[in-house]
């Protein structure tokens, strides 16, 4: 332990404890702007560039940055002296003189960590007048990149270099002009990003923001001529309830389906009921290709979940030489749109294009995926407009409901039943133990002896388990973080060491809990392991846990499809991938 | 082989080299086959010789004459007088300038009187593309007796006893930073040869690498040798060609000669070196961002700790010296540290090598021992200011030092004494200015220089720099007030305080100096709107006097902007209209008074 008094507190903290924790731990909250950390997710940005959170230390020289400065025995340490106060107010006007004046039009107004810096430290006028750096606007379809507004925190590159080793962005020009942005100033839409938009939700200012399409779906639900469906990813519900000043981990299911009524959707679906179709055609996929291993044919093993498309987009481009590996299961929100437009519209009496397939998701990866070619059938889509659980909070907003007040509803049949199965799809772990549950009854004929798998569950970066399928011993490889993705395939090429024979990822911080499209955490990891709890209390409740035992998906497969993987669901409900290393040319 | 009777010494150093030096070595030996002298004439092209103010440079020896600006043409007359004759060229020989009296031997000029060669030993004696030159002269003689004679401890320790500190600039105890990377065990260690040479104006470390590459190769040898690693890096900006190729040889004929490689004299230790090729930044002579640059990453530093010498490149400990620190090593090994610390003051051991520029007569490399005053380097080996004029300022350490006044003309040069008058030692710019400088706009010469360099990382660089410069810009231009020099003062503290590295945080000395040893000259600015110096353009007008101008017009012909018309006012005595200047027209370029015969156009 370390002795050391921070503000003539005397304290003991371990050794290797920064200033920043050793006060944090004892109450004294020092401002930062450039640190961030997901405690337990493998994710820590602190540069010590912004040099907000800098402190006195006596006999030092210079001040500290309390971020990256490790404690030492017999420290004194001051974090609001005159001194440092000056410092700190002067390294924030400095910020704020390089920084657009328009906080009221911007997208993180209320939401901005340089916003709320800035009224904690009482500025009220910025004494520098001068230049600003520019940079020009630039946007995927889930990214929007407004560099004026970059502090250099670099929190966007740390999450794009090392968490998901995506290697989109990083730090170019010197000085003045030094700004994030993709090599070569290429646009973000041409380098290697996978629009996963962890960028966005680390992002402290206004910088990085998402593609914004509430209007898009007003103006469908306005549209006469258009019948609007609507979709909801599992993780929405956990997190919803934030954006409306509740608790993080509140499940909001019920009241999320008022509202989406009361916004004008005319039906409102479940993309959980699409997850457990994903379990059937995923699930009998494996047990597929294990059948053929194990009667010695050549299968590409192990198969990769195929759910997340910032997953998808990050082995396009890197390992285009796996491409028969992942899974050819198109992921919930597809299947959903594929099952909408092929098999709901009839039913409905509309045509393909006047059915407006719109889907809330966590994610901003989705709003990429649906644009993607195979999934349109003669350029109608069949998701047509994503939004994230922020957009959907706006809209509920602008439209003058309060979540709070919502009574619970059910969603709408025949694709609004689901099960917990489905449910635990917006966790890292969930997809695997949703599958498992389906192919070990499937396989094995005999009913799970437990329906929980705890070792898919968690926050470890990659989790790796041998369950035994009755005699059979089944590899299993959990991951979250493209990073641990990318160590897992670089194993496969070269030769699954580990002999594994399924492998789910997800890209996000605890999977889809974590995405970029739900409420900022600012960094408060609690709030993501809050919201993992009701994911997995809300498959606790449910009555059915199992996604072949979902009577609307064993409905529609004696209806429509026949049978998973049959030729009615390949047609449907599978996909196909593309070599698109060409967009990391640059960067070679 | 052939004995030599004389030897011919050209300066084949970039400053040379562009005023045709080589020509003059070829001159030299067409001339010397003409006359059937090349088996007693040898003809050697060396490094430096630092009086770079009056190169091209050539050196005769065994008599130690000193010729200065050679043309080519010259060739013929050294070698038809003096070679065959022994007459000495006088008009080539340096003159004093108080006493008019040529100056052969360049031991009695003053540029050379109090100057000790140490890390520029060999620079303008040896052939730096030959190593047996080196040898002759006692190359690899300290790792011959380090590897022989004495153990990594010994070596390390004699380090330590010398004294000698960091030349690059802040000038950690290399010793101790040799000990410190030495005593973590790791697989690999790297030695770091940090040849990123950035301060405007400063060229010690190329002089040193074109001059003497074996010095550098040795000593990174001698230091591997030490801290237990086998191999070198030598980052080395990509400007300097004739230091990579000369370095290049060096290494080359080291691994020939055995004095690099496996089993280096049969001593069981290995080691070799390699170049890495900066791109000019001057932030990655910060050894973190030269770490980051030489791995491929973007040049910008980290924080410390982790020390390089903890985790440096490749996460490797690794020791990283400049090219001047390194220059002294061999020497120290050679002589002892007691001799090496006998020169010098108490805290700063030895000798600096400074790159003399600006408003003096003198101009050049000079190396002199620590301790020294500013006054002597000014007016003994300086030659004093040029033109006359009266000494202003001088300004040591680069972007990252300070401005000192005629109140430090007397101050002992050295590390701890330059950082209490508010500069630094930097790795050795020193640029003298007379009164024709302005102090404010010095200031802001730094800084744009800073705005330039600066990685972006942290904001009080990133962005408090370019407030800096705008708010000198502000007062250079004439539209500053007193606020703006308090602000001035309080951004630049701010930034020293909480800068991440060594750029930014004595990015603002050049600011902090002018502002407490000139301030009379800023409140000038600010206040009555006048530069002293006659250097802020935005604060001069160009007046005509009517009543001497004869009207001849010439002013008017001459000037770029059409400012300048005629009046109708004819001056008595004089027979046209005298001319006027229209002060929102002129740009100020001055060339109405370089045209004017009169004296008629003055400057307010």
């Amino acid at each position: 332990m370390i002795n050391l008094t921070i503000d003539n507190k005397a304290i003991q903290v371990p050794e290797g404890t920064t200033i920043l924790k050793a006060a944090r731990m004892n109450g004294i909250d020092i401002p930062t702007l450039c640190h961030f950390e997901l405690d337990g997710m493998n994710f820590e940005n602190k540069p010590g560039g912004c040099r907000v959170c800098v402190v006195e230390v006596k006999g030092r020289r210079n001040l500290a940055p309390a971020c990256a400065t490790d404690v030492m025995e017999g420290m004194e340490v001051l974090t609001h002296s005159a001194r440092v106060i000056n410092a700190r107010k002067t390294v924030v006007e400095l910020i704020l003189s390089d920084h657009p004046n328009d906080c009221l039009q911007c997208e993180k107004n209320g939401d901005c960590e340089l916003q709320s810096l800035t009224k904690r430290l009482g500025i009220k006028e910025i004494p520098f007048k001068g230049a600003t750096s520019t940079y020009r606007k630039d946007s995927t379809l889930s990214v929007y990149r407004d560099m004026d507004k970059c502090v250099m925190c670099r929190r966007c590159e740390t999450m794009c270099n090392k968490f998901q080793t995506a290697g989109a962005l990083s730090g170019v020009n010197r000085g003045f002009q030094a700004v994030v942005a993709p090599a070569f100033e290429q646009n973000l839409g041409d380098s290697s990003c996978i629009n996963c938009g962890q960028c966005v939700q680390v992002c402290p200012v206004g910088a990085l923001t998402l593609v914004d399409n509430i209007s898009d779906v007003l103006k469908a639900i306005a549209d006469p001529t258009k019948k609007v469906i609507v979709q909801t990813a599992p993780a929405v519900r956990v997190a919803l309830g934030e954006e409306f000043g509740m608790k993080p981990g509140e499940i909001v299911t019920g009241k999320m389906a008022a509202a989406l009524r009361r916004l004008g959707f005319d039906q409102v679906y479940d993309t959980d009921w699409s997850a457990d179709l994903t379990i059937m055609e995923e699930g009998t996929e494996l047990l597929g290709r294990l059948k053929k291993a194990l009667a010695g044919e050549e299968v590409k093993l192990p198969m990769f979940t195929s759910c997340c498309p910032a997953w998808v987009a990050f082995y396009e481009k890197n390992f285009p030489d796996l491409l028969e590996y992942p899974s050819t299961a198109k992921s919930p929100q597809g299947m959903f749109g594929a099952v909408a437009k092929n098999y709901l519209a009839p039913k409905l009496g509309v045509k393909r294009e006047d059915l407006v397939v719109v889907s809330i998701m966590p994610c901003l990866a989705k709003k990429s995926e649906l644009a993607r070619e195979e999934l349109s059938v003669n350029g109608n889509r069949d998701v047509d407009f994503s939004l994230t659980t922020r957009e959907l909070a706006h809209m509920i907003r602008q439209c003058n409901l309060n979540l709070n007040d919502m009574p619970e509803e059910d969603f709408d049949s025949p694709l609004g039943q689901s099960t917990g199965a489905a449910v635990i799809f917006g966790a890292t772990g969930g997809v695997m133990e949703a599958a498992l549950r389906t192919a070990y009854e499937v396989h094995t004929g005999k009913k799970l002896p437990k329906i929980d798998f705890e070792e898919t569950r968690g926050f470890q970066g990659i989790k790796e388990a041998t369950i035994d399928f009755d005699g059979f011993p089944l590899k299993i490889a959990v991951a979250y973080s493209l990073g641990n993705a990318r160590k897992i395939m670089e194993e496969v090429r070269n030769g699954n060491p580990n002999g594994y024979h399924f492998v789910e990822v997800m890209a996000c911080p605890g999977g889809c809990i974590g995405g970029a499209g739900q409420p900022y955490h600012h960094g408060d990891s609690n709030i993501i392991r809050k919201r993992m709890e009701a994911i997995y209390r809300e498959d606790a409740g449910k009555p059915i846990r199992k996604s072949h035992e979902n009577p609307e998906v064993i409905a529609i497969y004696k209806e429509y499809y026949g049978e998973p993987c049959g030729h009615l669901s390949h047609e449907q409900l599978h996909t196909h991938y593309f070599d698109r290393s060409d967009k990391l040319e640059a960067t070679k | 082989m052939a004995k030599y009777k004389m030897h011919i010494l050209i300066c084949g150093g970039t400053g040379c080299k562009s005023s045709n030096s080589l020509q003059i070595i070829e001159n030299f030996k067409n001339i010397l086959a003409e006359h059937n002298l090349t088996d007693d004439v040898q003809v050697i092209k060396t490094g430096c010789f630092g009086f770079c103010e009056r190169g091209p440079i050539v050196k005769i020896m065994p008599d130690n004459t000193f010729y200065t600006q050679v043309k080519p043409e010259d060739a013929r007359r050294i070698v038809e007088e003096h070679i065959i004759k022994g007459r000495k060229v006088p008009e080539l020989l340096y003159t004093n300038p108080e006493n008019k009296e040529h100056v052969s031997d360049s031991k009695h000029m003053d540029f050379y009187k109090k100057q000790i060669r140490i890390a520029l030993r060999n620079c303008g004696f040896v052939d730096p593309e030959n190593i047996e030159e080196c040898i002759s002269r006692g190359g690899y003689e300290a790792l011959g007796k380090c590897l022989t004679e004495m153990t990594p401890e010994q070596v390390i320790a004699e380090m330590k006893a010398s004294g000698l500190r960091g030349r690059g600039g802040a000038g950690f105890p290399t010793g101790l930073k040799w000990e410190l990377c030495a005593k973590n065990k790791a697989d690999q260690k790297y030695v770091i040869c940090n040849a990123d040479e950035g301060d405007p104006g400063a060229f010690m470390d190329r002089s040193i690498l074109e001059g003497d590459p074996n010095s550098i190769v040795e000593a990174m040898a001698i230091c591997g040798y030490a801290i237990g690693a086998t191999k070198g890096l030598v980052y080395i900006r990509a400007e300097y060609p004739l230091a990579i190729e000369r370095l290049k040889i060096a290494i080359n004929q080291a691994r020939e000669y055995g004095l690099l490689g496996t089993d280096i004299m049969g001593s069981g230790f290995d080691f070799d070196i390699e170049l890495r090729y900066g791109a000019g930044a001057f932030v990655c002579g910060e050894e973190t961002a030269l770490i980051h640059s030489m791995e491929g990453q973007r040049g910008e530093p980290t924080l410390k700790p982790p020390f390089p010498a903890v985790s440096g490149y490749m996460g490797k400990p690794s020791n990283v010296n400049n090219v001047e620190t390194f220059a002294n090593v061999p020497v120290i090994i050679t002589k002892g540290a007691a001799w090496f610390s006998s020169i010098g003051t108490e805290k700063s051991k030895g000798t600096k090598v400074f790159a003399l520029a600006g408003q003096i007569n003198n101009v050049g490399l000079i190396e002199v021992p620590m301790g020294i005053t500013l006054r002597e380097i000014i007016y003994e080996i300086g030659g004093g200011i040029k033109n006359g004029r009266q000494f202003k300022a001088v300004q040591t350490g680069g972007p990252s030092g300070g401005c000192l006044t005629a109140k430090h003309l007397d101050t002992a040069i050295d590390y701890d004494s330059l950082v209490a008058a508010g500069s630094m030692m930097g790795s050795g710019g020193m640029v003298v200015m007379d009164e024709t400088s302005c102090m404010p706009a010095i200031a802001k010469f730094y800084l744009e220089f800073t705005c330039e360099e600066s990685c972006g990382k942290c904001s009080p660089c990133r962005i408090g720099n370019k407030r800096l410069c705008e708010i000198l810009e502000k007062i250079t231009d004439g539209r500053g007030t007193m606020e703006d020099l308090t602000e001035l003062r309080n951004l630049a503290a701010v930034i020293k305080d909480t800068a991440l590295c060594g750029l930014g945080q004595t990015s603002p000395n050049p600011v902090l100096s002018t502002l407490d040893n000139f301030w009379d000259e800023y409140v000038e600015h600010v206040v009555d709107k006048k530069c002293r110096a006659g250097v802020c353009k935005k604060l001069m007008s160009y007046v005509i006097d009517r009543e001497k101008c004869i009207g001849c017009g010439k002013c008017a012909k001459g000037c770029p902007v059409e400012a300048i018309s005629r009046t109708e006012y004819t001056a008595p005595g004089h027979k046209l209209a005298s001319m006027v200047i229209d002060s929102t027209k002129c740009i100020k370029c001055g060339a109405c008074i370089n045209n004017c015969k009169f004296g008629a156009i003055s400057i307010h």
